[in-house]
């Protein structure tokens, strides 16, 4: 009779604890630092009940607002496409004096703190600002209103796109839609049909984390946005407001809400992901 | 009718990549362009293209000015070195894409294009794989569809970057007779860069050698094999031997060499330098010659011998294994050529030497 030995059997007994102990780690962390306070807030804004919670939602304050940075999300998104998509197009495939610069200038906002860029909005555009008695001349409100919202929040969400499609359209190269332009095709065909296509899966990244951070933005749009009640107050301004006036319950249902629309982007950009890829 | 370029030069910074390049393709015809990498020879066949622009030069198809019109304008077919076929799209949208991009009005139907694609596909040879992705071919198959994108629009010129470039030895020998074959029936005037010179040589009705931005010798294949117009030709084909030798009536001179198979040259008596291929040096045993043989290597077919005289000049040969039984180390011998190119020594790189066998139709500048 053969006795027939797994090789694992003669493999050196490893020590298995270091493995285990790096994911316990890790768990524990992203549970405390994650899961448990995204659950505490749904936790906290049904803790009244549902119909409470329904019912702060439907306050007009709280409505407004969630109307509100919805609009500032849809405008957003296609200036940020259509700039972050020909920035990136400019710096990949052409080689002109002021790339880097330009490349670095698309950075900036990466590194500077919305609040400065806020307050430099408020020294722009304000009434006491450079261009203050220009706009009231010709009777245009940027400050304290949508524009204002809507500008800023380009300013802190525009190196998104660029940033998620430049490097893979540096590492795709140009070859294709050269041979696409051997092929006879215009400038809008080679784009529509080569180089879209190949950014795709970049471009909604992109979108994604630049409609997550436009819906959440806080410090930039609180300088520029006054917060009005029901009138410029941004969802993520609300939520302080609320929760600045204690009132726990409204405060949480509005970050719920936030945090839902947060979380179906995200779903919808995996669901996408995973139907085409 | 034809292709024409003349005084085309092409600088990318100091660098002077293209110096003055003339040269004319007839309709039909099919060439090479041969060089070591940096020669200009990609760089030249993207000018053509209209995918790169020359400093100075003309470049100019059936007398029109080709630099005056786009590269979608010029209607050729550019085949790249790793295909760049469109990975989201199957093969089938790959080849027809270049007839979907016509203007409405010169855009065939829908029926049509699907027509024109299935013939292709059937010409390639690769009518199995029409609903594949490029991701799912092998090299050779990825550059058959490159090729059938490239011909579908039917272009006026065929331009391919080292079309065999990125392939295995065997794949690359049945591509090549296949792309001859592929050439002769569709008739489209050809031009395709290589640095391997057996595939020019086997592929190319006329082969151009490049070095340094310049066209060294233009010629068939056989005229530049056997007689290379410049000492950088003769290198890069192989005469890798290079000794010294006096000019004497047109006849070549050294000690040890047996060189009275060569022909008479119109070369100044003096100095020269006399290019051999190994496989073209025969070791003769001879009692009193200066040379001895210092080492015998066999490859199997062939036996690789080098001799050495007293002063240390080793010159190596290659002879057939049955044809060197009689060769032993420490042997005696004299050298016997059988071809070879000799070229008036402090000729510069790049200069037409003393005398070539043959006219070249080029005028060279």
């Amino acid at each position: 009779m053969t006795t027939t030995t797994a090789p694992a059997a003669l493999a050196p007994r490893q020590d298995r604890s270091a493995p285990w102990l790096l994911i316990a780690v890790a768990v524990v962390l992203t549970l405390f630092i994650v899961v448990v306070p995204l659950i505490y807030i749904f936790w906290r804004a049904l803790s009244e009940g549902w119909g409470i919670f329904v019912q702060n939602i439907l306050a007009p304050d709280t409505l407004h607002a969630i109307w509100l940075t919805s609009v500032v999300a849809v405008i957003t998104l296609p200036v940020n496409l259509a700039i972050g998509t020909s920035a990136a197009w400019l710096i990949a495939r052409f080689s002109f004096p002021g790339r880097k610069a330009l490349l670095t200038l698309i950075e900036l906002p990466f590194s500077i703190s919305p609040i400065i860029a806020g307050v430099c909005y408020l020294l722009l555009y304000g009434r006491q600002g450079l261009l203050g008695p220009v706009l009231a001349a010709g009777d245009v409100t940027i400050l304290f209103a949508l524009p204002g919202i809507v500008m800023v929040t380009l300013f802190v969400t525009s190196p998104f796109v660029a940033r998620e499609i430049l490097p893979l359209m540096q590492a795709q190269g140009s070859e294709q839609e050269q041979a696409a332009l051997t092929l006879g095709a215009s400038g809008w065909q080679i784009f529509r049909r080569v180089t879209l296509p190949n950014i795709r899966w970049a471009l909604l990244y992109g979108a994604v984390l630049a409609t997550a951070r436009a819906v959440g933005e806080f410090g930039a749009v609180s300088v520029v946005s006054g917060a009005i009640r029901g009138q410029t107050n941004t969802l993520p301004l609300q939520i302080e407001l609320l929760f600045n006036d204690l009132n726990t319950v409204g405060a949480f249902a509005a970050a719920s809400t936030l945090t839902l629309i947060a979380l179906v982007v995200l779903i919808l950009k995996t669901v996408l992901e995973g139907r085409t890829a | 009718m034809s292709l024409a370029i003349s005084h085309l030069a092409r600088r990318f910074g100091a660098t002077e990549v293209l110096r003055g390049i003339e040269l004319e393709v007839p309709q039909g015809e099919l060439i090479a362009l041969l060089g070591p990498s940096g020669s200009g020879k990609t760089t030249l066949l993207r000018i053509i293209a209209g995918l790169d622009w020359p400093d100075a030069g003309r470049l100019s198809f059936d007398g029109t000015d080709w630099l005056a019109k786009s590269a979608a304008e010029r209607r050729i077919g550019f085949v790249f070195q790793h295909y760049a076929l469109f990975p989201h799209m199957t093969m089938r949208d790959n080849i027809a894409f270049g007839l979907t991009v016509l203007p409405r009005a010169e855009r065939p139907g829908k029926t049509q294009i699907a027509a024109v694609v299935d013939g292709l596909l059937q010409f390639l040879q690769i009518g199995g794989l029409a609903d594949r992705y490029p991701a799912e071919l092998s090299g050779g198959q990825r550059q058959r569809v490159a090729l059938g994108r490239a011909m579908a629009t039917q272009p006026r010129v065929l331009l391919l970057d080292e079309p065999f470039g990125a392939l295995d030895a065997q794949v690359r020998r049945d591509l090549r007779r296949w792309l001859r074959g592929v050439h002769d029936s569709a008739g489209t005037t050809t031009i395709f860069v290589t640095h391997d010179q057996e595939e020019a040589f086997e592929l190319a009705d006329r082969v151009v050698v490049m070095n340094g931005g310049i066209i060294e010798q233009i010629g068939h294949p056989d005229q530049i094999y056997d007689h290379p117009a410049t000492p950088f030709v003769a290198r890069f084909l192989g005469l890798t031997v290079e000794l010294p030798v006096t000019m004497h009536t047109g006849r070549a001179c050294a000690a040890g060499l047996d060189l009275t198979g060569l022909p008479r040259r119109a070369i100044a008596d003096g100095a020269a330098t006399l290019f051999l291929r190994p496989a073209d040096i025969r070791p003769v045993p001879e009692a009193t010659a200066p040379f001895h043989v210092t080492e015998i290597a066999s490859t199997g077919a062939l036996l690789r011998i080098v001799a050495q005289d007293a002063a240390g000049c080793r010159i190596e040969s290659e002879v057939p294994r049955r044809d060197g039984r009689d060769l032993a180390v420490g042997q005696a011998v004299s050298l016997r050529a059988a071809a070879g190119q000799i070229f008036p020594t402090g000729a510069p790189i790049g200069a037409v030497p003393a005398e070539t066998p043959y006219t070249l139709k080029e005028a060279r500048p």
